[in-house]
């Protein structure tokens, strides 16, 4: 199936002469969670704004559902919602006036059960005579994704959703966000928390530098990428890694009560049962044993740390 | 299906500004037909009557469309300028900018609801003009095409303002500095025959003496300049603005980085 949205060598070199994108390919599959990931500066917001019309591009193209952001302009646009990072609203428009404004900006004729069940999902529904500005940053940015899904968008940007928005609430957003995805609409997301991508995304795409340097499924990504550490709770601290086992990947705590072993999940011999038994032939008992996975924050850094 | 013209965009914006308006009906409606009135009670009752006739029409009467004018060239000014700045200034036009909504729509929209309330104002300061003086207007027809040219002329002057300024203070030095010793030195209070030959000629670089003259004939059927000429200029006025804003959204300036 056609990507719903493909960037094709896409530049962008601002008119201070830096250059916030260095020519990104990138297609997003209709209807899935995109998180993208990168440090500050790496070029998240330029390369939203630009498929939102927002930034002219220096050179590339980008299509939305087929319609090129450039000759189709008005096409392309209707089908988005944008979130912007920036905390921005109307300061003295109520509410229900606010996001009623964004439906109309977009095209759509006016649709009041809409803009309720859009303010009812992101529990505003009781602040709709409120003026925007007597509302806390949390509610401000809710406000801010009911007008970008004022207009009932097929594709979704959250620049940096849930910034500023606390644990619980946070907990709210992506399960609308989840709901979002499930009636059909493609949402792309940037965020400095990897937690959220981890929780909700479907694939992944990691931009460093104005380049993306990696775009691939979040399972396989974890998989391909992640180790697992297996930690053994031992009856009787060591001092040092005995000399038998030292061609396994071992690190031993300092207190000399755990003993960590890494192996890789891809591998069909991850050599645990041979290690187990090496221990056992040498007298070394334990008390508790648990493996873990390497988090996709751990994945994100070392794979920024790399290409830098 | 996307429609050619994105009318319910249009309709959004120009509402929203105009309820802005409501929102702040003291600054932008009372605060210019009290002032307005200020000047029909100094110069019109209080020492008009020292005056002596311009033209045959008496001071108090001669001053209506000349007020009228500065009003609303002002307010078009300032409405308009405010309009389009205050979005910049906050952030939110980003929505703007990623809507599917063309240059001209959306100009029609913010400068179409800055006029609205020029006229408005227009016909307000006109209505409360009638409890000082006595005045006729002799062309109807025109005097309406000259205050809707003015509104429209100047709010359009007025969103080119509001993209330019980067601050409040750039918001503010333009019409203090420029619109309103223009406005003042534009014939409102005076024929400009009533100047020394040099300042005659002078003043006819100011624009404003074009419609104030304009609209003033079409009160009394006498000009400072002939009203083929007041009408051309105003049109040229027009014509400049509508190139600037063209050219604004054309490469972007200041909106789109």
């Amino acid at each position: 199936m056609q990507p719903i949205i493909q960037v094709r060598g896409l530049e962008k070199t601002y008119a201070t002469g830096f250059q916030a994108l260095k020519g990104v390919d990138l297609d997003i599959r209709r209807g899935e969670i995109f998180a993208l990931l990168g440090p500050n500066g790496a070029g998240k917001t330029t390369l939203i704004s630009t498929v939102c019309g927002i930034v002219n591009a220096t050179a590339g193209t980008v299509t939305v559902d087929g319609h090129d952001i450039v000759r189709d302009w008005r096409a392309a646009r209707s089908l988005i919602g944008l979130v912007p990072q920036e905390l921005t609203t109307e300061a003295f428009e109520s509410v229900w006036a606010t996001v009623s404004f964004s439906r109309g900006l977009f095209g759509k004729p006016p649709d009041p059960a809409h803009i309720e069940k859009v303010l009812k999902d992101l529990s505003l529904w009781n602040k709709k005579d409120s003026k925007v500005m007597a509302l806390s940053g949390g509610m401000k940015r809710r406000v801010m994704i009911a007008k970008a899904l004022s207009h009932e968008p097929r594709i979704l940007f959250l620049d940096e959703p849930t910034a500023g928005v606390d644990v619980e609430l946070r907990r709210g957003m992506w399960e609308m966000i989840g709901r979002l995805r499930d009636s059909g609409v493609t949402i792309i997301l940037t965020t400095h928390y990897i937690e959220e991508a981890e929780e909700m995304a479907d694939s992944i795409g990691v931009i460093s530098n104005g380049r993306i340097v990696l775009v691939e499924d979040k399972a396989a990504l974890m998989r391909k990428l992640g180790k697992r550490l297996l930690t053994l709770q031992l009856q009787h601290p060591l001092e040092a890694i005995p000399a038998e086992l030292a061609g396994y990947p071992l690190t031993l705590s300092g207190d000399g009560r755990e003993l960590v072993y890494s192996f890789d999940t891809q591998e069909d011999q991850t050599g645990i049962a041979r290690l187990l038994r090496k221990l056992g032939d040498h007298g070394i008992d334990f008390t508790n044993l648990h493996t873990e996975e390497s988090s996709l924050e751990e994945i994100f850094v070392s794979l920024v740390k790399e290409r830098a | 299906m996307t429609s050619p013209i994105n009318l319910h965009a249009v309709k959004a914006i120009y509402l929203f500004e105009l309820a802005r308006t409501w929102r702040t009906l003291f600054q932008s409606i009372a605060a210019p037909v009290i002032s307005t009135s200020l000047y029909f009670i100094v110069f019109g009752a209080a020492i008009g009557g020292r005056f002596t006739a311009v033209d045959g029409v008496s001071y108090g009467a001669f001053l209506v469309p000349g007020l009228v004018m500065m009003s609303v060239l002002t307010e078009s000014v300032s409405n308009a300028s405010f309009g389009i700045y205050m979005p910049r200034y906050s952030g939110t036009i980003y929505e703007v900018l990623s809507a599917p909504i063309s240059a001209f729509e959306t100009v029609l929209g913010y400068v179409g609801a800055a006029a609205t309330k020029s006229i408005i104002l227009g016909v307000l300061i006109l209505l409360t003009a009638r409890l000082f003086v006595d005045y006729s207007i002799q062309h109807p027809f025109w005097m309406v095409a000259f205050l809707v040219l003015t509104s429209v002329t100047f709010s359009l002057f007025g969103f080119i303002l509001g993209v330019w300024a980067d601050g409040w203070e750039k918001l503010q030095i333009v019409p203090i500095l420029v619109i309103t010793p223009l406005a003042f030195l534009g014939g409102s209070f005076y024929s400009i025959s009533m100047l020394p030959p040099l300042w005659q000629k002078i003043t006819l670089f100011n624009p404003v003496v074009y419609l104030v003259s304009g609209f003033r004939w079409s009160f009394y059927g006498q000009a400072d300049v002939p009203v083929g000429i007041s009408l051309a200029m105003t049109a040229l006025f027009l014509a400049l603005c509508l190139t600037a804003v063209w050219w604004i959204f054309r490469t972007g300036y200041k909106l789109k980085a």
